[in-house]
């Protein structure tokens, strides 16, 4: 049969009541993928209305029928058998009648609903929940120790760091993100200054605009903005490459040569960003204060007036105390992103996942880390 | 009588509650060349995981020379890691290092040797799986074949005793995946070496295999154990009967 002529003939069902207790469907024509819809449900309502003791499919005028087309004399069986009553098809071609045979129907019964106590049990879905953010908090812990240790062995034997791997990604992670990092320090150092000329032009306090940007870019603002371009641009690319080896084979082939991927893989990248946050942070605090300046000019204050305000409001103390906190940054950057790697699922969507999941939680304990910094220092009176 | 170098004892795998394979025992000789076999799904994969320590087995255990390989910790695990090579289904090459890099890299990890010697003894097991002038050429630039043969000189950088091959044809064509087969043969001949290999291509495991083991995805256990082709003429289980003849239910029954 070609397929011009399975699109002639379009199914006609036809219902005939025996008795009162046999229902005869008569299916006439081609059931495939795009007919079948237009006897579904006509025959369904059919078998719901006479409710028959014996269902009885006369396929004998049946011309060509597809996977669909048994689709629909399965539901019509799973049906009948349901309400209790019989069911038998008639006349179908040898064709059909192996395609048919292919399926049993008992595969397709719907699965019966899981016991609503019990998956309803509010109590226990709260244990498992807090379980599972139990477990979650453990692999950190666990994985924070590992790093720790693998950082201390490679302060002790030096020798056995893998430096070119460390070289590769400190050109990726610092020299190569120096651009984005200075425009965006830039045009961040622009728009507070100028935000904050407005309203401190009502005091005529316009001068102090430099002390509040230094002040607010050394402390803060320098690095939390690296860390989170850097985040976003070395995180997800730290998941995505070790999200990859975990899907090709490569941390289990890794794991069976005996070898830890965590001073293997990790080690490198977690001295890499060690090295490279603070160098990128003291840029980002340079293009800030540039972006200051620019604002500065617009309003009239000359270079020599911006420096003096400069060196008098800020402190060498302040600019450490910024740079100090860089370092755990890069530890969570390269931490988080290779551990997110690490713990990828299968599949197509795992590294995507990976580095999705890498940003969002390094944002999120960059910031809670900056947090913590701020009470300790406040405490400490720096 | 040859000895007996794996012992899988009472073994069951499960992720989590889903069991993938119950309670099955078998031995793997010295120096064969032992395939598991079965549909997709049935655990082959799983079981080779297992059989290497990546997973830990649900109950019962598996010694490799004698050592639970699951227990092992420490300076133990790597005493009985180096003594096994693994081939991946996916070659599992390291993207960032050349295929020299590859090979040298366990041979680094656990000798003293010199550079110059750690190299030649690369080249040399590249010089076995016929990879001799692809030595710096990066993983992304070989094809399929290549890297499958260039994961299996990885396999036995540190000459280990036995070497555990995951879908080794998997993907290849014909005439590569008979010029592994032959290589395969030829490894064991020359050097000894026990092989277990996962596969399901069936010219493969006449080729190679000296004895297998089925698994059956509903039983979750083994259906069938012996010489490929005593099963193929002799075995009276249906499943087995379609496995080595290609058959279904209806050319059976016909």
């Amino acid at each position: 049969m070609n397929k011009a002529d399975k699109i002639s003939s379009l199914p006609s069902l036809e219902a005939l009541t025996e008795d009162n207790n046999t229902l005869r469907l008569k299916i006439k024509g081609t059931l495939d993928a795009y007919t079948t819809g237009k006897i579904w449900n006509d025959s369904l309502v059919a078998l719901k209305n006479t409710k028959p003791k014996e269902l009885i499919v006369d396929g004998a005028a049946i011309d060509y029928c597809d996977a669909s087309g048994i689709a629909l004399l399965v539901n019509l069986q799973l049906r009948q058998e349901k309400s209790g009553g019989s069911y038998k098809v008639e006349g179908l071609s040898d064709e059909t009648n192996k395609l048919y045979k292919l399926f049993d129907p008992a595969d397709f019964k719907e699965p019966g609903k899981p016991d609503p106590l019990y998956s309803d049990n509010k109590i226990e879905a709260a244990g498992k929940l807090s379980y599972q953010v139990w477990e979650e908090i453990k692999i950190y812990i666990v994985f924070t120790g590992r790093v720790t240790v693998g950082l201390i062995n490679a302060i002790l034997n030096p020798h056995k760091i893998r430096w070119r791997e460390v070289f590769v990604t400190s050109e990726k992670f610092g020299a190569n993100a120096l651009f984005i990092i200075a425009l965006v320090n830039f045009l961040v150092g622009l728009v507070i200054a100028f935000q904050s000329a407005v309203p401190m032009k009502a005091y005529g306090a316009q001068v102090f605009v430099a002390d509040l940007l230094v002040i607010a870019y050394f402390k803060e603002l320098g690095p939390l903005m690296t860390a989170f371009v850097v985040n976003g641009r070395s995180g997800s690319a730290f998941a995505a490459e070790l999200g990859t080896m975990k899907v090709n084979e490569e941390l289990d082939a890794l794991d069976t040569m005996g070898l830890d991927p965590v001073p293997f893989l990790v080690i490198p990248k977690v001295i890499a960003s060690l090295i490279m946050l603070p160098i990128l942070t003291v840029f980002g605090n340079l293009f800030g204060l540039i972006g200051g300046l620019v604002v500065m000019f617009s309003l009239g204050f000359t270079f020599t007036t911006y420096i003096n305000q400069l060196t008098t409001a800020a402190t060498f103390g302040m600019l450490l105390s910024g740079l100090f906190k860089t370092l755990f940054f890069a530890v969570i950057i390269a931490g988080v992103g290779c551990l997110a790697g690490m713990r990828a699922s299968k599949g197509p969507s795992a590294v995507g996942d990976a580095a999705t999941k890498a940003v969002v939680i390094g944002i999120v304990l960059m910031i809670v880390v900056d947090g913590l910094f701020g009470v300790i220092y406040y405490i400490l009176g720096i | 009588m040859e000895d007996k170098v794996i012992n899988v004892i009472d073994f069951t795998a499960a992720y989590g509650d889903n069991i993938i394979i119950e309670n099955i025992n078998f031995d793997v000789y010295n120096g064969e060349k032992f395939v598991i076999l079965g549909g997709s799904g049935c655990g082959k994969s799983t079981l080779l995981k297992h059989m290497i320590g990546l997973y830990r087995p649900a109950k019962g255990s598996i010694l490799i020379e004698g050592e639970d390989i699951a227990k092992a910790e420490g300076k133990e695990r790597i005493e009985i890691l180096k003594n096994i090579g693994v081939s991946y289904q996916s070659g599992a090459l390291f993207g960032s290092m050349t295929v020299l890099e590859n090979v040298t890299l366990p041979i680094e990890q656990y000798t003293d040797l010199s550079k110059e010697s750690i190299d030649l003894i690369a080249r040399m097991k590249l010089n076995l799986v016929g990879l001799t002038g692809s030595e710096e050429k990066m993983p992304s630039e070989l094809s399929g074949g290549m890297i499958k043969r260039a994961a299996l000189a990885r396999a036995m950088a540190l000459d280990p005793d036995m070497l555990f091959l995951d879908e080794p044809s998997a993907g290849l064509d014909p005439i590569t995946s008979a010029e592994l087969d032959q290589l395969i043969i030829q490894l064991s001949k020359s050097l000894g070496v026990t092989f277990v290999i996962v596969t399901h291509e069936l010219n493969s495991i006449y080729n190679i295999a000296d004895r297998v083991i089925m698994l059956d995805k509903d039983t979750k256990g083994i259906i069938a154990s012996g010489e490929p082709e005593y099963l193929r003429d002799n075995s009276e289980i249906p499943i087995v009967q379609k496995f080595f003849k290609r058959q279904t239910d209806e050319q059976l029954g016909g």
